[in-house]
């Protein structure tokens, strides 16, 4: 009953927020829906006892990936009717995309049901073993079964992340404002920086 | 309480519900009275330190004061500028709040008294915390003003710099305990030094990490020498510059809140939650919640102190602090305590079943995924 409810409540708010994310007109607005879909597509993962899965969804695309969509939208100056243009031109694209995607998410559901796929049972009871909770199952087969790909997977984002740093790092000129040397800023004591004067009245301070 | 629930005549499910209805209230109500008390001690303790007397007027030596503060804000205007955009301006509190009540949802107070003792408490509370940012850009993009919009710029920039540390930190801190439940954090932690200490932070590998999540909570709530996002010289107010009344004091309840959570996540991860210092029998006689209490006030007395005391980072130092120190030294740490753990045999219970099984899954699975491609094309 409550899980029904539950269940329910979440998956509204979802397809809700999907819908709000498309139709607002103010692109900060569609950011903040897309977040709400994000937590409560979180939630219907801990419905469905995938709370792992759950809190990175929440950690990652939550916490990291949409704060660094809000920036940019947040800093950028748009031109709301021009946007609200581009809706119904793009919109046959759109719908092709989201056709494409439907059929691929019923074929593949379609192909589980029929059994042919050997992920587990079909009614889900097998797929996690009963004594192991999610992380310890999830952990062993991503270091157990898997260790190459989940290895790869690492190496492959290395590789971009420095790869973005090399296409966007700029060496300083040689004739640009030196760099900090924080050992030397923490070294430097008041007595290097100030002088202590005591002037006679009248007579002034030449430094 | 499920149980009193069912004696009620509710069927189990409904039973629950009420159940963890009430405990949410509880909590609630139990956080913001020691988030005014804290805001007290906090005043307090800043006068002592600069030497005058504090808040000592209303009530019992200004015990009130908060309580007082509190009726002050509810009665005044709540003014929106005319220029805000309304709705999220108003939203930004409120999830501030909300999400500084929601991650106290795991936290043991003392043995069992917990209100969900779900095994991914850490990642919980990581989830949580990393939505608290949310409150600021938004009340920072909301108010249409410059000073709230760098100071939310700056706000987040931080949280999501020492997140990453603190998430290392915290990978630490599982090595060693093997689970992500709050609970089994602090019952690892049992006679873990030499058979007699009940803390993680006197092992020589966690110590340090203790230090870094030390920094980094201070660094996450924004509290001082890290209060860049609201350094008053600079910005005003920071992101609560346009707010006024009740959306105000939601941010000022919010932030507190967050302040006691890190402070007894220190207590919790590093220093032995409700069990007491030394692992001794006649220690045990004192309930644990006097316990946790305690040691979480401590570490709150040295938030304050650290207030009083230090003056504010600059920006660029504090980005260095956190990517530049934390980000490698907690990454090392990482690295050292999994090899430390391996070398002492601390795995060997888990690894020996699942070894042989992996090895002959591999044959069997491989050729069959390429099988259910073939078939349906």
């Amino acid at each position: 009953m409550i899980q029904a409810i539950a269940f329910y409540f979440f998956a509204t708010i979802v397809v809700a927020s999907a819908v709000m994310v498309v139709m607002a007109r103010n692109p900060v607005h569609s950011v903040l829906w897309l977040i709400m879909a994000f937590f409560n597509a979180a939630g219907l993962m801990v419905l469905v006892g995938a709370e792992f899965i759950a809190m990175l969804l929440v950690i990652v695309y939550v916490g990291a990936v949409a704060v660094l969509f809000l920036f940019v939208v947040m800093m950028l100056d748009i031109d709301f009717a021009a946007m609200r243009a581009g809706l119904s031109r793009n919109a046959p694209l759109g719908l092709l995309i989201a056709a494409v995607l439907l059929a691929e998410l019923l074929l593949a559901v379609g192909a589980y049901n029929a059994g042919g796929l050997s992920l587990g049972t079909p009614d889900g009871s097998a797929v996690q073993a009963a004594d192991t909770s999610n992380i310890e199952a999830l952990g062993a087969l991503l270091y157990g079964r898997y260790i190459v790909l989940f290895e790869i997977a690492g190496i492959i984002l290395l590789v971009a992340m420095i790869g973005a740093i090399v296409l966007t790092f700029q060496p300083p000129k040689p004739g640009a404002r030196a760099r900090q040397d924080v050992g030397k800023q923490i070294r430097r004591r008041p007595e290097d920086a100030t002088v202590m004067k005591n002037p006679e009245i009248g007579q002034g301070v030449e430094l | 309480m499920t149980a009193f629930f069912q004696s009620l005549g509710l069927s189990y499910e409904w039973a629950w519900t009420a159940a963890t209805l009430t405990g949410i209230i509880v909590i609630s109500l139990l956080v913001m009275f020691s988030v005014a008390m804290v805001i007290y001690v906090d005043r307090k303790v800043l006068g002592a330190i600069m030497m005058r007397r504090g808040p000592n007027v209303v009530g019992p030596f200004g015990l009130l004061q908060s309580f007082a503060d509190g009726l002050k804000v509810f009665l005044q205007e709540t003014i929106i500028p005319s220029a805000a955009n309304k709705g999220i301006f108003l939203l930004a509190p409120i999830i501030t709040f909300t999400v500084a009540l929601a991650a106290w949802a795991v936290i043991p107070f003392s043995a069992g008294v917990v209100l969900a003792d779900i095994n991914v408490g850490l990642l919980y509370i990581l989830a949580i915390s990393s939505m608290g940012v949310y409150g600021v850009v938004m009340s920072g993009w909301a108010s249409n003003s410059k000073y709230p919009f760098f100071s939310a710029m700056r706000a987040s920039a931080q949280m999501i710099s020492y997140e990453v540390s603190i998430g290392f930190v915290l990978v630490c801190v599982v090595l060693f305990a093997g689970t992500f439940n709050m609970s089994g954090i602090v019952n690892a932690q049992q006679g873990f030094g030499l058979g007699l200490i009940n803390a993680y932070a006197i092992h020589p590998l966690l110590f340090p990490m203790w230090v870094v999540f030390f920094i980094s909570a201070l660094a996450e709530t924004a509290r001082a020498p890290f209060d860049l996002t609201e350094a008053e010289s600079e910005l005003v107010a920071g992101y609560q510059t346009e707010y006024s009344s009740m959306s105000f004091a939601l941010f000022w309840l919010g932030e507190y809140a967050n302040i006691l959570l890190m402070c007894s996540l220190n207590t919790l991860l590093f220093w032995g939650g409700w069990l007491p210092p030394l692992d001794i029998p006649v220690l045990y006689m004192v309930p644990g919640i006097i316990w946790f209490l305690l040691k979480t006030f401590v570490f709150f007395f040295m938030f304050s102190w650290i207030w009083a005391t230090v003056p504010r980072y600059r920006y660029d130092q504090l980005m260095r602090l956190g990517w530049k120190v934390f980000l490698p030294m907690s990454l090392v740490f990482v690295a050292v305590t999994s090899g430390y753990l391996m070398a002492t045999g601390h795995f060997d219970r888990s690894i020996a079943p699942t070894a042989p099984a992996t090895s002959t899954e591999i044959v069997q699975t491989t050729p069959a995924q390429p099988v259910a491609v073939r078939g349906q094309s």
